[in-house]
């Protein structure tokens, strides 16, 4: 069971919380656009991805949960 | 613990009640707000809701599955007039009284006031202040007059000059955010505000509004008169702490916390309410930020429930504001800096970073749209790095 990570780059207003949070997942580049890195990170990723869909001032970020892989 | 009650159903309180169900709290939750409203997002009412591009059910702070979830005992438009201490009770205006093992204090802030009311001049820190400065905006106001170029100030400007509004702000000190920033980057804010076409007064403070069913102008301290139909106040806040007057806690400027958010046993506090000694900085503050409301409110929670094993909270406070297509940033401390550097970008440009220093070690980071350099520099704030390793990183 992995999770995947989805922003709404309609709501991201780019100012990188998510990125302080879990730079191996987020990086806002010097274009002021936000990547995701990685958008099936490791399931240890879980807290730190959950803590930045809390912080995001803009509730752009959701973690939606993968089907177990066969 | 079996019951809890978080005061202030707002961001601070809200954060505060999740934490405590995703510790494992099982046990009844109060969440009391004095406000009509169930909980929203206050950085919308000077930005999007103000500008009218947002409707209101965006800026609430939990969809109704949340609540679902999080099983609280809710109290809207109830007001807590007291806190028994030593007991643990919290009196209520309804006549009732919760009787808790633990109290979050998260009772926020309201505006400071000039004068008595009148007609046509608000202050903006509620849904319902915001609603009732946009309808003053949609009768499409002569003047509007902004008093104070903080925060919520510098914000309403932009909103009213994005609206096509003529906009004066008013500023007892020599620059915009100049507490914040300092009065050389305040310079720079300053001039993205005249080049939008505010007509900016700086080093002058108001004496007075005229008119006397509704305002018609503001008096300045230097004698000048300067006609309005919409004035906005935006001097600062006051903590709400006179309904815990009788509580034996210490709530000069705040509910004085120790480290941990603790300010009395089973008593935590968070959000723009909480004073507390910030180990990182050796500074005892009060931060007013949204950011530190949810992550104050999330120790708090930790706190109630944990113990001492929470840990000190140290966090390093960070703040956001939109005005016009700039997204200014700033993360640490201010407080008697020494040195300043940018280290990216001009000021020309308007697009740049700057490192701020006191005492050989960085203790802040500024930025206009450059969310990446703060957040990067925000954590070699973070790890306490010195000044000079800070400019020499490769950013
Ligand atoms: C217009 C505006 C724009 C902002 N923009 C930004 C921004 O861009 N970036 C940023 O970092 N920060 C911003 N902020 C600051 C941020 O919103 C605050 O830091 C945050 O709301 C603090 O949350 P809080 O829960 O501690 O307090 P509050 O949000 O003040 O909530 C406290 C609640 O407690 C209630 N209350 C008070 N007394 C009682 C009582 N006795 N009983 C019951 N309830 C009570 C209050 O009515 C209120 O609902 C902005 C604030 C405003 C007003
Ligand atoms: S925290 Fe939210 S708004 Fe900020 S960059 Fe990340 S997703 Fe975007």
């Amino acid at each position: 069971m992995g999770f995947k990570v989805v922003v709404d780059f309609d709501l991201c207003e780019s100012n990188a919380i998510c990125m302080q949070i879990a730079p191996e997942v987020f990086e806002v580049r010097d274009d002021d656009f936000l990547y995701i890195l990685n958008e099936t990170p490791d399931e240890g990723m879980r807290e730190k991805v959950e803590e930045s869909a809390q912080r995001c001032p803009k509730q752009a970020i959701k973690l939606e949960d993968l089907p177990a892989a066969e | 613990m079996n019951s809890i009650a978080v005061i202030g159903a707002s961001l601070a309180g809200l954060r505060a009640a999740e934490a405590l169900r995703r510790e494992g709290f099982e046990g009844t939750i109060h969440l009391v707000g004095d406000e009509p409203h169930e909980p929203y997002d206050r950085p919308p009412l000077s930005k999007q809701i103000l500008a009218g591009t947002w409707e209101i059910e965006k800026a609430w702070l939990a969809k109704p599955e949340k609540y679902e979830e999080l099983a609280l005992e809710t109290h809207y438009g109830v007001a807590a007039t007291g806190l028994d201490v030593a007991g643990l009770n919290v009196a209520l205006d309804t006549g009732a009284t919760l009787d808790i093992d633990g109290v979050v204090i998260a009772t926020g802030a309201r505006c400071r006031t000039i004068g008595e009311p009148l007609a046509g001049v608000f202050t903006l820190r509620t849904l319902d202040d915001a609603q009732g400065i946009r309808a003053a905006f949609d009768k499409g106001p002569g003047r509007v007059v902004v008093v104070g170029a903080g925060f919520i100030g510098a914000e309403v400007a932009a909103t009213a000059r994005e609206l096509g509004l003529d906009v004066t702000m008013v500023e007892m000190a020599t620059a915009p955010f100049e507490r914040s920033m300092g009065a050389e980057m305040g310079a720079v804010l300053a001039d993205i505000h005249r080049d939008q076409g505010v007509d900016l007064r700086l080093g002058v403070g108001v004496s007075g509004f005229t008119g006397d069913d509704a305002v018609t102008g503001v008096d300045l301290t230097d004698g000048t008169h300067i006609e309005a139909d919409v004035v906005v106040v935006g001097v600062g806040v006051i903590p709400n702490t006179e309904w815990l007057a009788d509580s034996s806690l210490d709530i000069t400027n705040g509910v004085l916390c120790d480290e941990t958010t603790l300010a009395a046993p089973g008593v935590v506090a968070a959000g723009d309410v909480a004073r507390w000694p910030n180990p990182h900085f050796g500074e005892t503050m009060r931060v007013e930020h949204w950011d530190n409301a949810i992550t104050m409110g999330t120790h708090a929670a930790k706190r109630l429930l944990h113990g001492e094993s929470a840990g000190p909270y140290a966090p390093t406070p960070w703040f956001w504001s939109d005005q016009y297509d700039r997204k200014i940033q700033l993360a640490g401390r201010t407080t008697d800096f020494d040195r300043f550097e940018l280290v990216n970008g001009d000021t020309e440009s308007r697009t740049f970073a700057g490192i701020y220093g006191r005492g050989g070690r960085i203790v802040a980071v500024l930025g206009f749209n450059r969310p990446r350099h703060v957040m990067r520099y925000r954590a070699l704030i973070d790890e306490g790095v010195s000044f000079d390793d800070a400019l020499a990183a490769d950013i």
